[in-house]
């Protein structure tokens, strides 16, 4: 295959203990990009070249990692996006969110927004690539998958439904090269300037249980989650189309 | 005529025997360097092989006579027959003598040629089969060509007739012991195995010393193979010890594995390594093959990937690293340290630890314990103990190594126990609470040898820093690998089983033991504190102290057999046709012993895990910590007498 497939990585922390590892998700984005362009994979990671738990993506096979060089609290926004356009890729995967840092999950929208490329989010598989346009399948909820034919360039975050990522093996983490490469430092002004606080666990809604029977519970345990009060809009004017999300978005008290 | 053809058939065959052993020497050779002391291991070799070869096959007796008998017969047969007919040196005492050795080499020989008439499944057949009658015709001929030496038949007795079928006989003979022991005959284990005792890996197992820790991959030099992928990359020494096997297949029928139809079979293996040494196929293996995988569709040589050429994954992966099989091998061949160094091939370089093998190895390098449970609750345990921990006493007597049972609930049953035991005897103990990690057992045996030497050397980092007469702990594998892996990275320390550490306590009347009530009990000798560390004696001691007569197993002290949960085999678990401890609860159920007695989280969890009903499964310490009586030892007379009051 000759699409030019990156894939991005970040340092990830281990949930019991918090030390540094290589990150569950971005691993999962490595293995998609090893079982899709083999050795001629990219990995990419904006950060510290010294990171020693990038070996440990190393460790699955690849000869090389290139590392944008950047101290800590950088914005690796701008870096990453100049990277990728001038690398030509085709293909970039990432993890949907990061272990370490902000965490916010929003680079690979933020970033797709600067390229201009189009998003898929949960990537489970690429099932082709043929005339630029890639033939993909998007994990859903309750595995359920959606196939979606997109033009590439193409980003796409992966998740749990994603291949698992293969062992990390001491002898290729040890011989691997992490390459790194001098950018421009770009201070994240909102990381500046925001103040961090421990997140709070979100509160759970109280589950109550209305099925009388095993049979409803199992119905309600496998069943598609429905939405109900939805509504379909079709053949409608985009001002229309605007103006019923707008009063939506204000009923549910999104926008106020 | 005789006398002009013996000696051309002798030279013959001892030239090409000298050819042979060349070249073999020289396919030896291209293994890897090795630290040998060659001369000195020559010099040792005789008695390597009379005294501690003999100890090993003595334990058959049948084998070890007839064994003596043959080999050496044939040995002074051999060196006789070169003299008398070789040379020419027809003296009368020395045909007497070789009369006598041939006598002795055949009746010996009849030994071996009666056990091959219904040979049991463990031996190999083939040209096996073909090997007594070779050594009955070599004694037969070399009898009777030598009557006229000694004078008790005429010269040129039995004509033209006879002097045929003596060379013919001694053309046999000759082949198969002169020639065949170096071309790779069934006589090349004699050859071999000589050289193999000379230039053993691990030569402190001779004189009666033990020697079973792993040996350390060097990791500080890139240039350094991790582990072996092709039979050259064993050392060279290893490869001769591949060579020496005689296919008696007491290993396979030690086996564990190979019992519960798992794709391994320690002879088998080494055969394959013998095949990868000279290049071929498995199909000519006359012995059981794997379990479940037909002769003839795996081969390799010296410069081919061993794995799925030579052997499956799965057969490495199949071995509980027991030490069964070693200890039962005549020729003390070392089979757990070559699957080990296969292993570390698989892990370090491929990636390619079966199924849980990965992430128990990402856990121990995340958490320091292979379930990647949250460090702090390392001590949860022990939270009403009060235990005392080392970083705030910084000096104890004995320091108490909990291990990984800490997280499991099944175990910390028996460190509460011991702590019990060890509070009543009133010993000075600590922990060292958070700062303990895994030892590495499970690491380096699924050959993750990268993550062993971190967590031992943060091991031995962290205990330098205090100081303490003696680790003491309940689990056999961080015990063997504190007492026997740790030293070659600078930690060496005094450590116990707590099974030696309770008799100890015991014979010096530390403990005030009540007596153990009811059920009958047998003792499984785990594989790590019996055939690692010969420790068979103070487990039975401390259940005696506590009035238990043990029923022993079949299989027990040296013979017992693995629960199953020793070299990380439940993680990679590889499917047989049935579960090495339900085997072993068999053992136990022969018995009748309605509950056994244990000295291994491993094992515990192992034999618990066999479906009810079956025997209870208690540790030492719990068995222990049930009849501890309250009283103190040194009780005080009771109260001074008094008077009995007079009632009115």
């Amino acid at each position: 295959m000759n699409t030019k497939v990156i894939s991005l990585v970040s340092i990830g922390a281990h949930p019991t203990s918090g030390r540094s590892r290589r990150a569950e998700q971005d691993a999962r984005a490595v293995e998609l990009g090893l079982q899709l362009a083999g050795d001629n994979l990219q990995v990419l990671h904006a950060g510290d070249p010294q990171e020693p738990a990038l070996r440990a993506y190393l460790g699955m096979g690849l000869a090389q990692l290139d590392v944008l060089e950047q101290p800590p609290g950088a914005d690796a926004l701008g870096v990453l996006g100049d990277y990728l356009r001038e690398a030509g890729a085709q293909l970039v995967l990432t993890g949907s969110q990061a272990e370490t840092g902000e965490g916010s999950g929003m680079l690979p929208f933020l970033l797709a927004e600067r390229l201009g490329w189009p998003l898929v989010v949960g990537l489970a598989e690429v099932e082709s690539i043929h005339n630029g346009v890639a033939l993909v399948l998007q994990a859903l909820p309750r595995g359920q998958r959606r196939r979606l034919k997109v033009r590439l360039p193409l980003l796409a975050t992966v998740d749990n439904a994603a291949p698992k990522p293969r062992q990390s093996a001491f002898g290729p983490a040890r011989r691997g090269v992490l390459a790194a490469r001098t950018v421009e430092i770009v201070e994240d002004e909102l990381l500046e300037g925001a103040e961090l606080q421990p997140a709070k666990p979100r509160p759970k809604r109280l589950k109550v249980i209305k099925a009388k029977s095993g049979a409803d519970r199992m119905k309600a345990a496998t069943a598609k989650a429905s939405g109900g009060g939805g509504q379909v809009l079709k053949g409608v004017s985009p001002e229309a189309g605007a103006q019923a999300i707008l009063k939506l978005l204000v009923e549910e008290g999104v926008l106020r | 005529m005789l006398n002009t053809l013996l000696p051309i058939l002798l030279f013959a065959a001892l030239g090409l025997a000298v050819l042979g052993a060349v070249r073999r020497l020289r396919m030896w050779r291209q293994g890897r360097p090795a630290a040998v002391d060659l001369l000195g291991g020559l010099l040792a070799m005789p008695r390597r092989y009379m005294v501690d070869l003999h100890h090993v096959v003595a334990r058959d007796k049948y084998m070890a006579n007839t064994h003596v008998a043959t080999a050496g017969g044939f040995v002074l047969a051999a060196v006789l027959a070169i003299l008398v007919h070789g040379f020419g040196l027809h003296n009368r005492i020395l045909g007497y003598a070789l009369l006598f050795a041939t006598v002795l080499m055949f009746g010996g020989a009849l030994f071996v040629f009666k056990r091959r008439l219904d040979p049991p499944s463990r031996l190999s057949k083939g040209p096996w089969m073909r090997l007594p009658k070779s050594l009955l015709v070599f004694a037969a001929t070399f009898f009777i060509a030598t009557l006229p030496v000694a004078g008790l038949l005429p010269e040129g007795f039995g004509g033209w007739l006879l002097a045929g079928l003596l060379g013919l006989g001694v053309l046999w003979g000759v082949s198969e012991l002169f020639f065949g022991m170096t071309w790779g005959g069934p006589m090349k284990h004699a050859f071999a195995g000589a050289l193999h005792l000379a230039w053993h890996r691990r030569a402190e197992r001779f004189g009666g010393g033990r020697s079973t820790g792993l040996k350390a991959l060097d990791l500080n030099d890139p240039q350094a193979p991790l582990g072996v992928e092709k039979p050259r990359d064993f050392t060279w020494n290893q490869l001769l010890g591949f060579d020496a096997c005689v296919q008696c297949g007491k290993c396979e029928a030690a086996c564990p594995a190979f019992a519960a139809g798992q794709p391994l079979n320690p002879k088998k293996l080494i055969q394959d390594m013998v095949v990868g040494l000279a290049g071929g196929t498995d199909a000519r293996f006359a012995g059981s093959p794997y379990p479940g995988k037909p002769l003839g569709e795996h081969g390799g040589n010296l410069h081919q990937p061993i794995v799925n050429g030579l052997v499956d994954a799965d057969t490495l992966w199949s071995c509980t690293t027991c030490r069964a099989c070693v200890e039962e091998c005549p020729m003390m061949i070392e089979h757990v340290d070559a699957i080990v160094d296969m292993r570390r091939h698989l892990t370090l370089e491929k990636g390619a630890t079966p199924n849980k093998g990965a992430e128990v190895l990402d856990n121990l390098i995340a958490t320091d314990n292979p379930g990647g449970f949250a460090p702090g609750g390392r001590m949860n345990w022990a939270a009403d103990l009060n235990l005392d921990v080392l970083a705030d006493k910084q000096s104890t007597d004995v320091l108490f190594w909990v291990g990984d049972g800490a997280f499991d609930m099944r175990n910390q049953r028996t460190l509460r126990a011991f702590v019990k035991v060890l509070n009543a005897a009133g010993v000075d103990f600590a922990v060292l609470g958070l700062e303990e990690r895994d030892s590495g057992d499970v690491a380096r045996r699924l050959g993750d040898e990268a993550t062993f030497q971190q967590l031992a050397k943060r091991n031995i980092q962290m205990l330098s820093k205090y100081s303490f007469k003696r680790i003491v702990t309940c689990d056999p594998h961080s015990f063997h690998v504190l007492k026997n892996e740790y030293g070659a990275f600078g930690g060496e320390y005094p450590v116990q089983h707590h099974s030696s550490y309770i008799a100890e306590l015991i014979a010096a009347n530390r403990l005030n033991l009540g007596e153990h009530k009811g059920a009958s009990v047998t003792y499984h000798d785990p594989c790590y504190l019996g055939r690692y560390n010969g420790e068979y004696e103070a487990p039975r001691q401390v259940l005696r102290a506590l009035g238990i007569e043990v029923k022993e197993m079949q299989r027990s002290g040296l013979r017992s057999r693995c629960c199953g949960g020793g070299g990380g085999a439940p993680i990679t678990d590889i499917p047989g046709k049935q579960r090495i401890p339900d085997m072993r609860m068999d053992d136990i159920r022969e018995t009748g012993a309605e509950l056994v007695a244990v000295g291994c989280p491993q094992c515990t969890a192992m034999l618990e895990g066999v479906v009810e009903p079956r025997p209870l499964i208690k540790d030492l310490a719990e068995l222990v910590a049930d009849v501890l009586l309250d009283a103190p030892l040194a009780s005080k007379p009771l109260a001074d007498t008094r008077e009995p009051a007079e009632v009115h």
